[in-house]
Formats: C-alpha cells, sequence, structure tokens
C-alpha cells in the first residue's frame, strides 16, 4: 500500500523533474521575450540598448540609435493599485516626453482597473510631454483621464510614472553633472542641457 | 455506449456545469470574458483528458486504501505539467488565469471521473470521456464568458461592437452568480421540453 | 495596525467566496441549513489556518532550500489531505463530541479549493497592506488565512440563513433550487462590493 503510494509519489516527481528541465529554457525565453516586447513598445527605433544604473542603484536602459546617441532612456516603475502591486515600463525621450508606457504586471480587477491595459486610457501617455503636463487624474487637477469607475487604478497608475518621471530627471541631472571622460558622451549631454534649458525658458 | 456518445454526452446530457454543477469556482471566476473562459475550459480539458487515461491504466494496480491520495497526486502532476507548457508557450493566458490554473487539482470534475468513470473503463473510452466532459466544460465556460462579455463589456472575444462602457456589474463577482443563474434556468427549461 | 487591516481587507473586501470565488462548492452545497453551514465554516476555518501554517514553513524551509519549487502543487495538495486525515483522526480521540459535529464536513475539505487557494496565494501573491507591495511572513500569513476564513464562515451563515427563508417562498419551477440561490449570492455579492476601497 505504501509502496505503491511511493512508487507513484516517485515517477510522478520524476516526471515532473524532467519537465520542468525541459521547460525551463522556454519559460525564460519566454520571460525575455515580453521583456524585450515591452522595450521595442515604449521606444522609438533603436540600435542597440546599453544597461546603466543611477547612482543609487535603480537600473535603467538606454536605447541608442546606430551613431551611438541615446534616443530614449527605458525605466521600470510600479506603485500600488487597487488589486496589488502595478508595474509599468516607460520610455523616456532625452527632451522629457513619454514615448510610451506598457504594462508589465497588474493584479486589477477585471473589466474595471485591468482597462489600464487598453490603449483608450494608456494611450493618452504617448507623447506626454512631462515638462509641461501634470502627471495625475482631473479629478487632482491633473491632465489625466480616469478610467471610469476605477480612480485608484488611474491614481496609481500616474503616480507610478510620476516616480519613473521623477527617477528620469534624476537620471538626465546626473548625465549633466558628471561630464563623462568620452567626448561624444559630452556632447550628447551637452546637447541634452541645451534642449532641456530652452524648455524650461519657454 | 458507442464512442461518439461517450464524447457527445458531455455537452449537454452530462454537462458538467450546467448538469452536474462541479467546478463551480473557476465558472464563476474566469469566464470575465469569452476568451477567459474558453481559456480555463481547454486548460481543464487537456488534464482531464490525461489524468483519466492515466489513473485507467494504473487503477487495478493501486489498493483501494490509497486510491484517492494516489489519484490526486496524478491530477497534481499533470497539472504542474500544463502550468509550465503554459509558461513557457501562452504566459499572457497563464498570467490572466492565475491561480485557478494550479486549483485544477481540486476542481471536482477531474478526481469526479477519475472515481466515476476513469477507474473501471478502458484507457482509450477514458480519454474519450475526458474529451466530452472537458469539451462540455469549455463550451459552458465559453458561453457563460460570451454573455458576460456582451453585457459587461459590449465586445465578443475582444471584438467590439457597441462603443463606450457596458455594464459594469456583469463583469465584476455578482454578474458571475446571476448570468450562471439565468443560464442554467434556461438550461433546464431546455431539458425539461426535449423530455 | 497592518494585522487590523488584513483582517478587515479579507473579511470584507476581498471575501473569498463572493469576490474570490474559491470555495463555491460548499457553498452552493451545505447552506440549506445555518446549523450545517456553521459546522462546515468551523472545520474550514481549522483546516485553512493550520493548512496555511504548514504549507508556508514547507514552502520556506523545504521547497525554496531544496530548489524543488516544481513540486509545490502536488506538495501542498498532499499535505493538505494528509492535515485533513490527521484532524479527524485527533478530533476523534480528543474530542468525539467535536468530530461528531465537523466529522462529515472534514472529507469534503481536501476537495475545498478554498484551502488550496489560501496556501498558494500567500506564498506567491505580494500583499499591499499598508503601503509597500510585499510577500507576507509567517505571522501575516497566519493571520490572513484566518480571516480569509471567518470571511468564508460569514459569507455561509448569511447566505445560509436567507435561503432558509427562501426555502418558505414560492419559486418559479425552473429556478427552484440552485439558480434562484444563485441570485441569492448576486444580491451578497453586490452588497459585499459596497466594502471595496476601504483598505
Amino acid at each position: 500500500m505504501v509502496i505503491c503510494l511511493g512508487a507513484i509519489t516517485l515517477v510522478c516527481s520524476a516526471l515532473l523533474a524532467c519537465v520542468y528541465s525541459v521547460t525551463q529554457e522556454p519559460i525564460a525565453a519566454a520571460s525575455e521575450a515580453r521583456t524585450q516586447k515591452a522595450i521595442a513598445e515604449v521606444t522609438p527605433p533603436f540600435d542597440s540598448l546599453e544597461d546603466a544604473c543611477t547612482s543609487d542603484g535603480t537600473p535603467y536602459i538606454i536605447a541608442k540609435d546606430k551613431d551611438g546617441n541615446a534616443v530614449a532612456y527605458v525605466l521600470n516603475a510600479s506603485s500600488v493599485g487597487f488589486g496589488g502591486k502595478l508595474s509599468l515600463m516607460v520610455g523616456f525621450k532625452p527632451d522629457g516626453t513619454i514615448v510610451k508606457t506598457s504594462v508589465l504586471s497588474h493584479s486589477e480587477t477585471p473589466g474595471l482597473g485591468a482597462k489600464c491595459t487598453d490603449p483608450a486610457f494608456s494611450g493618452q501617455f504617448d507623447g506626454f510631454d512631462t515638462n509641461t503636463g501634470v502627471l495625475s487624474v482631473r479629478k487632482d487637477g491633473g491632465d489625466v483621464d480616469a478610467i471610469t469607475a476605477s480612480t485608484i487604478t488611474s491614481r496609481a497608475y500616474c503616480k507610478a510614472l510620476q516616480n519613473a518621471t521623477d527617477a528620469y530627471r534624476a537620471i538626465a541631472a546626473s548625465l549633466v553633472v558628471e561630464e563623462p571622460q568620452d567626448s561624444l558622451a559630452v556632447e550628447i549631454s551637452e546637447e541634452s542641457i541645451e534642449i532641456k534649458e530652452g524648455k524650461d525658458n519657454e | 455506449m458507442s464512442k461518439f456518445a461517450l464524447v457527445t454526452k458531455g455537452f449537454v446530457k452530462d454537462n458538467p456545469t450546467f448538469s452536474l454543477m462541479l467546478g463551480m469556482c473557476p465558472t464563476l471566476a474566469t469566464t470575465t470574458s469569452a476568451i477567459n473562459g474558453m481559456s480555463m475550459g481547454l486548460a481543464t480539458a487537456f488534464v482531464l483528458i490525461l489524468s483519466n487515461m492515466a489513473i485507467s491504466a494504473i487503477a487495478r494496480f493501486v489498493p483501494d486504501k490509497v486510491r484517492i491520495p494516489s489519484y490526486i497526486v496524478v491530477i497534481a502532476t499533470f497539472v504542474t505539467l500544463l502550468q509550465f507548457l503554459m509558461q513557457a508557450y501562452v504566459p499572457d493566458i497563464y498570467e490572466t488565469l492565475g491561480l485557478f490554473i494550479p486549483l485544477i487539482v481540486v476542481n471536482c470534475i477531474v478526481l469526479g471521473r477519475a472515481e466515476a468513470f476513469a477507474n473501471k473503463n478502458s484507457v482509450l473510452d477514458s480519454a474519450l470521456d475526458g474529451l466530452g466532459i472537458g469539451l462540455g466544460f469549455t463550451l459552458s465556460l465559453t458561453a457563460i464568458g460570451i454573455v458576460r462579455e456582451i453585457l459587461g463589456a459590449g465586445s465578443i472575444f475582444g471584438c467590439k461592437f457597441v462603443p463606450g462602457d457596458g455594464v459594469l456589474v456583469f463583469v465584476l463577482a455578482p454578474g458571475a452568480f446571476m448570468v450562471l443563474a439565468y443560464l442554467l434556468v434556461i438550461f433546464r427549461k431546455y431539458i425539461a421540453k426535449n423530455e | 495596525m497592518e494585522y487590523i487591516l488584513i483582517i478587515i481587507s479579507a473579511v470584507f473586501v476581498n471575501n473569498i467566496l463572493l469576490s474570490q470565488f474559491l470555495g463555491i462548492c460548499p457553498f452552493l452545497g451545505v447552506s440549506n441549513k445555518l446549523s450545517t453551514a456553521a459546522g462546515m465554516s468551523a472545520a474550514v476555518c481549522f483546516v485553512i489556518t493550520l493548512s496555511t501554517l504548514v504549507t508556508y514553513l514547507l514552502q520556506h524551509y523545504v521547497l525554496d532550500p531544496l530548489g524543488v519549487g516544481f513540486l509545490q502543487t502536488i506538495a501542498f495538495i498532499l499535505v493538505i489531505a494528509a492535515l485533513v486525515q490527521m484532524v479527524e483522526i485527533v478530533l476523534k480521540k480528543l474530542s468525539p463530541s467535536l468530530y461528531s459535529a465537523l466529522g462529515i464536513f472534514l472529507p469534503l475539505i481536501t476537495t475545498n479549493c478554498a484551502v488550496l487557494g489560501v496556501a498558494l496565494t500567500v506564498v506567491t501573491k505580494e500583499f499591499t497592506f499598508g503601503g509597500e507591495a510585499h510577500m507576507l511572513n509567517l505571522g501575516e500569513s497566519v493571520v490572513y488565512a484566518f480571516a480569509t476564513s471567518l470571511g468564508f464562515g460569514l459569507a455561509m451563515v448569511l447566505f445560509a440563513g436567507l435561503r432558509e427563508t427562501l426555502a418558505l417562498n414560492n419559486v418559479p419551477k425552473a429556478f427552484k433550487g440552485i439558480p434562484v440561490a444563485l441570485l441569492t449570492a448576486s444580491i451578497l455579492a453586490m452588497a459585499f462590493m459596497g466594502f471595496s476601497g476601504l483598505v
């Protein structure tokens, strides 16, 4: 009796261990593909990607064109929504406008908060200028139309984006301050200062 | 019973949702849209067919006293297998259905068919029985999903045909109970008429 | 403070029966009489709390260190099945009166998806009580499990009370039994939706 149950459990565990080792690779590939897809979604066409890290350890990705100029900065952002953690991926142009946002994972209610993945809501952040626009829902005096009956989710989305924007500003500032040795990089960062300053004066 | 009848009996006569009232948790929880309902149904059908076959193959060697635990182990194995496959090849659907994929283990339909059919029938018959019941489950989940999606979001299988929002409550918890109740009434009327 | 939030959230806001749809089988099956509903709730409460404690320890001290996370589902369901058996034996010895009250429900609990559902939730989902998203620790997990089963009990008892009254009324033939019970549950779920946004 015990032997029989033991044998079944053993065979099953062995089978699972085999399948696990076989599927581990496709699973990793699938999650990698998802990240890549999200990055491609939130950036303009780019040539290469470079991983980078801020001084306080927040990782981000720089998308560069074939001359090595940065075309977008990609950041992860998260906040607490209605059902749990809401995490997004955001791409910023060097001038501080959002290229696009993409929801990585959420646990919002289907039919309500889950609509944050709909282009009807997330589309309004495409090309959103963080220098002039206010990232909060209209009810709170911002420029974002909330999802019907899901203000908490909409607020969470805005808050995540605001966090990302703050992080991006810190990155942009550090690029200015650091004055990297690489002459090409210096040129880029100086260019971006000019663009930024030009914006501020408007 | 002919092989064909084995498969088709799950559609109406032994329909797991409307006739046997089994597996209510996924029926209510995952039918927020037609596609979600259908994915859940197919996932359950996959486990049902494999576990029915495996159990009918080993039933003779398993002593009666450890019958249930053995069956549960077999079912849990196939469920975990399904989890890996879904994670690898359809990660989006896996994410949407979430907790309800591992919970197929405790779906009464699967253990119920093992006990009522698979352990006293041949491997082929058990596979057909699993296929029939699994498809019946898929059909009813898809039906509930379609109704809820039309009423709640104004779309079918993601294709929007009514502008604006639907009646939100049908996508939420109360709507699940309500749609199931009315579909059940319609099913009963249909059965009563045909008898 | 966080424990209070966990309890309010699990009992009212995210009620396991009326908003998460776990454990619907006993919800529809044994809610004809108030006394059986109460007995079932007590048994479920006992098993959920105990099994969550054991599966939490199993996950963090056995499965994770050994790197055999893929055995999670099998291990959890076996632990729950074994635990239910053990509770049955212990109760029979220690408290025959409690056993005779809960006894018939115990074997049913193994296949109650609320038990496995809660056990899996606490080791896989990040919760957001009081701000940052984080995994629950042992104490929080047990409190969460207990509160969830309280929510189960609350919905069960309310529902059974309604169904007892309902049984005395004249219901159209096609609606008799489960359909009208489902409609009642729908209204109850609507009432519980009023709690949403509380935590």
